[in-house]
């Protein structure tokens, strides 16, 4: 039935720290693993070990630099603006691997199905193999059901679902629901696997419905949000944003200037030296 | 969005067909009353009356091409065999609700074709016997008037939940558009006409009417169009920081993908080939599929001497035409999850 169920009190869903994610693909990878073998598997892989492997993952991280324009500067660092924003500095002229700004940070982005409670995917369906359970509110694909129209992969706008060619029938994250009830493992196991693997403990599983809930107090105390809200398919899976950079971070002063001859001087850091500097990044924190 | 061959073929196909179906249906329903021919020892044809749009040519291939659309629709199925699951879930999905009323349609139309074309056809050959049947049968007043009827609305539905199907997808801005409902409509409408247009003249009547209605939809459909290519430019493109939600902390620019080679999203949604060429690809559409069409039409109502060959070159410009303005309304449309990958 792809009408969606009446809204339930129970979200089960993840919560992605972004602070933390180190962009390291380990969640990816598990993912892949169990699900290959799980309930919902298998995922097959075109040309797996060839030149251009292509096949279904329900996890994909991005990786970004994120810069800070003029006046939306954030995080204190209290320098003075330059003339110019570094985003186009580049040690070699033309180069297809610009230096990023002293002050960009990066940003690893996992990606994967955000459990919406209005998910549109789940009402386009002309055959009901896409639903939304009732009881937990995970969105999952019924594969002996779906005829491979691929519609749903067109209406979701965070590109949770992807096709597989080998199978004929859409895939995506189950939010290991064949782990998280199975009995058979040890209760501290019977979380997605995803979040199992991560190393950074960037990623936390749980009740989102339950303002109670470890997950939903993380949340709050970290103004976690939502992806795209304006679409109105209401993401249960939140993102909880990078902590301000702490001054000096990741700055110009303590590595070698990208530019020879660089803007040491404009960017401010020049009128402090030694103990001072120091002195200069702490109390700017 | 990636073009499949398939889905442009559904779509200017079966639109064919199903705006063809409606014109038929109209003709049926609100044509002129016509006597049928007792089947005399001569054995004529049943239908030999003036209703405006009527041709078994028309109908025959307009259900050839509703046909031939819809099979195409199955060939982008990753498991077509399963294809009648489809048609369980009108109450929340156009798709289902398309193919649902897209088979309901299937009906009035095969009823009529079958009186039009078979009954007379075994009227001749059968025994006095089987004749209240078929006198039955082409009670033209009121069987063919509502089977007309059902006919022309079932057609006219259909394409409506066709063009719902992408209209509906919020995703894809440049589908999710005011514009896209009027013209899916508008050209399956003036896409049908040709195609009666192309096969009635063959049966040489004189129906200016059909003419005057191809020329002005062909002006009315280049102007949606126009239109409509007018508002998706408009369209701020998708960008990293939006689909992130980072764009507070700054400018957001991807510098590593999840993946080194293409996947299902890169590939399916990632179409970037016709916005190169976009600006050119539009004038041979409004060409080919408006202009060319809309001048022979006319040419047609001046000079009713070339209306036959005019007609069949409106045909032969018009489909490619149209194949190259569904092409662009896939290739041209950016899909929201583009912005992750800053393509």
């Amino acid at each position: 039935m792809t009408s969606l169920p009446p809204p339930a009190t129970k979200k089960l869903g993840l919560v992605i720290d972004l602070d933390t994610c180190v962009g390291c693909h380990a969640c990816a990878v598990a993912c892949k693993e169990w699900n290959d073998g799980g309930d919902f598997g298998p995922l097959p892989d075109a040309d797996p070990y060839g030149a251009e492997p292509h096949g279904v993952w329900f996890n994909r991280v991005h990786s970004y630099a994120v810069e800070p324009g003029i006046g939306n500067r954030e995080s204190g660092m209290g320098k003075a603006p330059r003339s110019t924003p570094l985003s186009t500095a580049s040690a070699i002229p033309h180069s297809p691997f610009p230096i990023p700004g002293a002050q960009a940070q990066t940003v690893h982005f996992p990606r994967s199905c955000l459990h919406c409670e209005t998910p549109a995917c789940v009402t386009v369906c002309p055959t009901g193999a896409s639903y939304k359970r009732a009881e937990d509110g995970i969105v999952l694909v019924d594969a002996d059901k779906c005829i491979g129209c691929q519609l749903c992969s067109w209406a979701c706008p965070y590109g949770a679902r992807e096709y597989s060619v080998e199978r004929g029938t859409m895939q995506k994250c189950t939010l290991c629901v064949d782990r998280i009830y199975n009995e058979t493992l040890d209760e501290i196991d019977r979380q997605p696997a995803c979040v199992m693997a991560c190393p950074t403990r960037a990623r936390h599983f749980g009740d989102l419905g339950d303002a109670e809930s470890a997950v939903s107090k993380l949340v709050a105390e970290r103004d976690g949000y939502a992806l795209m809200p304006e679409f109105g398919y209401a993401p249960v899976n939140r993102y909880l944003p990078p902590r301000p950079r702490r001054g000096g971070c990741g700055d110009t002063s303590p590595h070698p200037d990208p530019l020879p001859g660089g803007d040491r001087e404009k960017s401010g850091d020049a009128e402090f030296s030694g103990v001072l500097r120091w002195l200069d990044r702490v109390l700017s924190r | 969005m990636r073009p499949t061959f398939s889905i442009i073929c559904f779509t200017v196909l079966s639109g064919m067909g199903y705006g063809a179906w409606f014109l038929l249906g109209l003709g049926y329903a609100i044509g002129p009353r016509c006597e049928p021919h007792r089947f005399g020892a001569g054995g004529v044809s049943a239908m030999q009356c003036g209703e405006p749009f009527l041709t078994h040519a028309g109908f025959l291939l307009a259900s050839a091409l509703t046909c031939a659309g819809l099979l195409c629709s199955l060939g982008h199925l990753g498991k077509p065999q399963r294809a009648w699951r489809a048609l369980s879930q009108w109450r929340s999905s156009w798709l289902s609700r398309e193919g649902v009323l897209a088979l309901l349609t299937f009906m009035p139309a095969a009823w009529l074709l079958a009186r039009e074309i078979a009954m007379p056809f075994v009227a001749i050959r059968s025994s006095p016997e089987w004749m209240p049947i078929f006198e039955w049968s082409s009670n033209v007043s009121f069987h063919s008037r509502l089977s007309g009827f059902a006919l022309a609305v079932g057609s006219l539905a259909t394409v409506y939940c066709t063009a719902n199907i992408y209209a509906s997808l919020k995703p894809v801005r440049a589908w999710h558009d005011r514009h896209v409902v009027p013209a899916y409509l508008l050209l399956s409408l003036y896409s049908g006409g040709i195609l009666l247009l192309a096969s009635g003249a063959i049966w040489v009547r004189g129906n200016w009417m059909l003419l005057a209605g191809v020329i002005v939809l062909s002006i009315a459909g280049a102007w949606l169009k126009h239109r409509y290519w007018r508002a998706i430019d408009a369209l701020p493109a998708p960008y990293a920081g939006h689909a992130t939600g980072l764009s507070s902390f700054g400018e957001v620019r991807s510098f590593e993908a999840p993946h080194t080679e293409e996947n299902y999203l890169t590939h399916e949604m990632g179409f970037v080939l016709a916005r190169k060429h976009a600006r050119k690809l539009r004038r041979i559409a409004l060409v080919l599929a408006f202009l060319v069409p809309g001048v022979l039409a006319l040419l047609a109502l001046v000079v009713p001497a070339i209306g036959v060959p005019a007609a069949w070159l409106a045909l032969a410009s018009g489909v490619p035409g149209l194949f190259v303005e569904r092409w662009l309304f896939f290739a041209e449309a950016k899909h929201a999850v583009m912005a992750y990958y800053a393509r």
